[in-house]
């Protein structure tokens, strides 16, 4: 399917400066390791040890959380508009 | 680079984590990157999420990452970045705050002791996420530099 991948102004300058991406692909999942394979340095900003999306990073299929669908393996669509969306988090050093 | 940031916008955060100690706050940094680093030109302080770790832990949540972008772009202006309070902490990026950060943003941190703001540094994640590096802070006279 051909989607298309909206990158967030921080990850640009790692995705050639682009602001979208165009990616084929069946899954989110598929779309996200699709882009990262195409930019390497994505990956690391993207995903953690162990290939989980960070938890600061979220992840929208046409507007929808895809928390709220099946997650990375939520299928696509010719046309679908994939954005990636930051999540801002920090503290100090002191345990919560 | 230089993050350049008036008089008056920086008496503004100030205000917001004296405010809001002894839980940390949190805001957006709105302006313009140029030859010589990145202009603040405007601030929105935001609500922290973290309701349940509000004294050293916040959270910007995606819609309103979203949303101050929206509004920043309808200005001509570019999301810069953020700041946040340090409450009885150093205005240092903690493991948490690296753990957790973006690439390209400046991040402000402002540190409180006792309810009084104290230093204020801002910060930039490395590329390979290792660590942050100073961002000079250029204070400026006036209110919009």
């Amino acid at each position: 399917m051909a989607v298309t991948v909206m990158i967030p102004t921080p990850l640009r300058p790692f995705a050639g400066s682009q602001s979208s991406v165009a990616v084929e692909a069946s899954t989110v999942g598929e779309a996200l390791d699709a882009l990262s394979s195409r930019y390497e340095e994505l990956r690391h900003h993207l995903f953690a040890d162990g290939g989980r999306l960070r938890s600061f990073v979220n992840v929208y299929v046409n507007q929808e959380d895809i928390r709220n669908l099946q997650k990375d393996q939520t299928p696509l669509h010719d046309g679908d508009t994939i954005m990636i969306v930051p999540s801002i988090a920090g503290g100090d050093n002191r345990k919560e | 680079m230089i993050l350049r940031l008036s008089q008056d916008l920086t008496e503004r955060i100030r205000a917001h984590a004296t405010q809001s100690y002894p839980y940390e706050c949190c805001g957006a940094l709105l302006g313009a990157e140029d030859g010589q680093g990145r202009q603040v030109q405007d601030l929105v302080p935001l609500d922290n999420q973290r309701q349940d770790s509000p004294r050293n832990r916040f959270l910007v949540r995606p819609e309103d990452v979203i949303r101050v972008d929206k509004a920043a772009r309808a200005r001509g202006l570019e999301l810069l970045g953020w700041y946040h309070s340090h409450p009885d902490a150093p205005a240092k990026p903690s493991e948490f705050d690296r753990e957790h950060a973006w690439p390209w943003y400046s991040y402000l941190i402002v540190s409180v002791e006792a309810a009084q703001p104290r230093r204020m540094a801002s910060w930039r994640l490395t590329d390979d996420r290792s660590r942050f590096d100073a961002e000079e802070i250029a204070a400026q006279a006036g209110p919009n530099g």
